[in-house]
């Protein structure tokens, strides 16, 4: 469905998730995480740099990977997004919901 | 002569030795497999001895009862693999060298990656069922418990046979209500995941049983630690959930040869094409089985079903020819659930688990995503057939590698 984040207009699933990482935006980061009750700084910033990047390349998301990417431990990861971190740093990262749950 | 290698003898690898010595000309190919290990353990039945539905002897049998004749068991412990100089080194120094080889080194569980769990209370009150040893100490430590808070958790995924806690969770509201003590114990069923399962329609379904069954379920809890003296376990986000006795699906990690040979992931899983099987290490290697990165479920049917598609790669390969077969990430799962029934999951990387039916030869149609006694026979059947059809390598009628949807309420 299309919604209004962040002042652009995007296409996101059931679950909020945007349909396509181009037209992630700053804004619509912000946008996305205000609704998440998250405020954005540096360090969320660096964790989402760092998802999209492992997007890009086509690696698997889960949450041990993040802890050892260097970028932040997993309970850091718990600070800056509570309640189910990496659900919640892939949507205002703008990537799918990963399917590390096989 | 040319030699082609399997590491590991448990399920993958003994099937791939039964297909490929039936199908190689034994003029050219020397086929050999590496295991250190003396038992081979019908994996699915750990599940069913700490209810005293199996009892340990009847679930092992000796490795070499299944090394089809002409293979070279090589009963002897890998040290590192050198894909450069394609050869494998043993332990004790030997070089194995390969034409192809064939990584099946399956997955096994790592406790000691979750602060606390392999502490003083390992097999005291923190317990698993995935291995031997854990499926025993828990049956004895169950036989005599007069009851309390039973915690079924997974610390992270992929797990092997990922419906196997759910499965424990069914069958210990069961073999406590036959105690006649539910009503003494409380079962909670805490998980990485959102919900029961990975795959949205078959949750729906579990759900509604754990309901009906009053087992608890506590989502999104990405275990921190273990506390062993307070007998609790602890969330980086900083929830708790107090046990009695905990039931844990420890990490799973593949073989830690995978990382003496620098070729595994976080977890030493092999980085495998999820089609054709050749691992992204170099050209003549293949993973099979649980030893795979590939997103499919780590189970035997699913290394059952890639045997045989990695038989054709593996003979296109030699044949210097472009790969035919593509797997499509099939698994079949008989999941039970409690006072002699279960449901029947069947689906791939594409098709999430649906309704319908699924014929199997000899049993009848079964019933997917319901729940009934039938599948609970064919449940039990399985292991008559692992060993004397899987293993050895034989068809199992009308069941086919790549997932048919035929029967299947599959809305496109």
């Amino acid at each position: 469905m299309e919604t209004q984040i962040g002042g652009s207009s995007v296409e996101v699933t059931d679950e909020g998730y945007l349909k396509d990482i181009n037209q992630w935006s700053r804004e619509v980061a912000i946008g996305i995480a205000e609704k998440e009750g998250v405020t954005l700084a540096d360090d969320h910033w660096k964790v989402l740099e760092f998802l999209q990047n492992q997007y890009k390349n086509g690696t698997p998301l889960t949450i041990r990977s993040v802890g050892k990417s260097g970028v932040c431990s997993i309970k850091e990861l718990y600070a800056l997004f509570p309640d189910g971190p990496l659900k919640k740093s892939t949507k205002i990262a703008g990537i799918p919901k990963p399917v590390s749950c096989i | 002569m040319k030699n082609i290698v399997i590491l590991g003898s448990g399920t993958a690898g003994t099937i791939m030795a039964n297909h490929l010595t039936g199908d190689l000309p034994k003029d050219e190919w020397t086929i050999s497999i590496i295991d250190p290990l003396k038992w081979h353990y019908y994996q699915p039945g750990f599940l069913f001895v700490p209810f005293e539905m199996y009892d340990p002897e009847e679930i092992r049998k000796p490795i070499e009862k299944f090394i089809p004749k002409g293979v070279d068991f090589i009963n002897k412990e890998a040290d590192v693999i050198l894909p450069e100089e394609n050869t494998v080194r043993l332990k004790d120094g030997t070089n194995v060298n390969y034409d192809i080889l064939i990584i099946a080194t399956g997955s096994d569980i790592a406790p000691q990656e979750t602060e606390g769990m392999k502490g003083p209370c390992w097999r005291k009150d923190v317990f698993d069922f995935y291995s031997n040893d854990g499926a025993i100490a828990l049956r004895d430590k169950l036989k005599d418990w007069e009851g309390g808070h039973l915690v079924v958790h997974i610390t992270e995924m992929p797990i092997k046979c990922p419906v196997a806690p759910l499965e424990f969770a069914f069958l210990a509201d069961s073999f406590f209500k036959d105690k006649n003590m539910r009503d003494k114990v409380k079962i909670s069923f805490v998980t990485p995941l959102s919900g029961a399962f990975t795959k949205p329609k078959a949750t729906a379904v579990l759900q509604h049983l754990l309901t009906e069954k009053n087992i608890e379920v506590v989502p999104d809890f990405y275990i921190e630690k273990v506390d062993g003296e307070n007998k609790k376990i602890v969330d980086y986000g900083g929830r708790e959930v107090e046990y009695d006795v905990l039931v844990t699906i420890p990490t799973n990690m593949g073989n830690p040869l995978m990382e003496r040979s620098g070729i595994g992931d976080d977890l030493n899983f092999v980085p495998t094409d999820k089609g054709t099987l050749q691992s992204k290490v170099k050209d003549n290697i293949f993973v099979i089985g649980d030893a795979t990165d590939v997103p499919t479920s780590k189970a035997g049917s699913v290394a059952h079903f890639e045997a045989e598609i990695l038989l054709d790669n593996i003979k296109s390969f030699i044949r210097g020819e472009a790969f035919k077969e593509e797997f499509d990430g099939h698994a079949n799962c008989f999941i039970e659930t409690g006072n002699s029934k279960a449901i029947l999951i069947d689906f791939n990387y594409e098709h999430e688990p649906t309704t319908g039916s699924f014929p199997i030869t000899g049993i009848g149609p079964m019933k997917l995503l319901k729940e009934t006694r039938m599948n609970h026979l064919g449940k039990l059947a399985f292991k008559w057939i692992y060993w004397n059809m899987l293993l050895p390598g034989r068809k199992i009628p009308l069941v086919t590698p790549n997932m048919s949807k035929a029967g299947k309420d599959i809305e496109d």
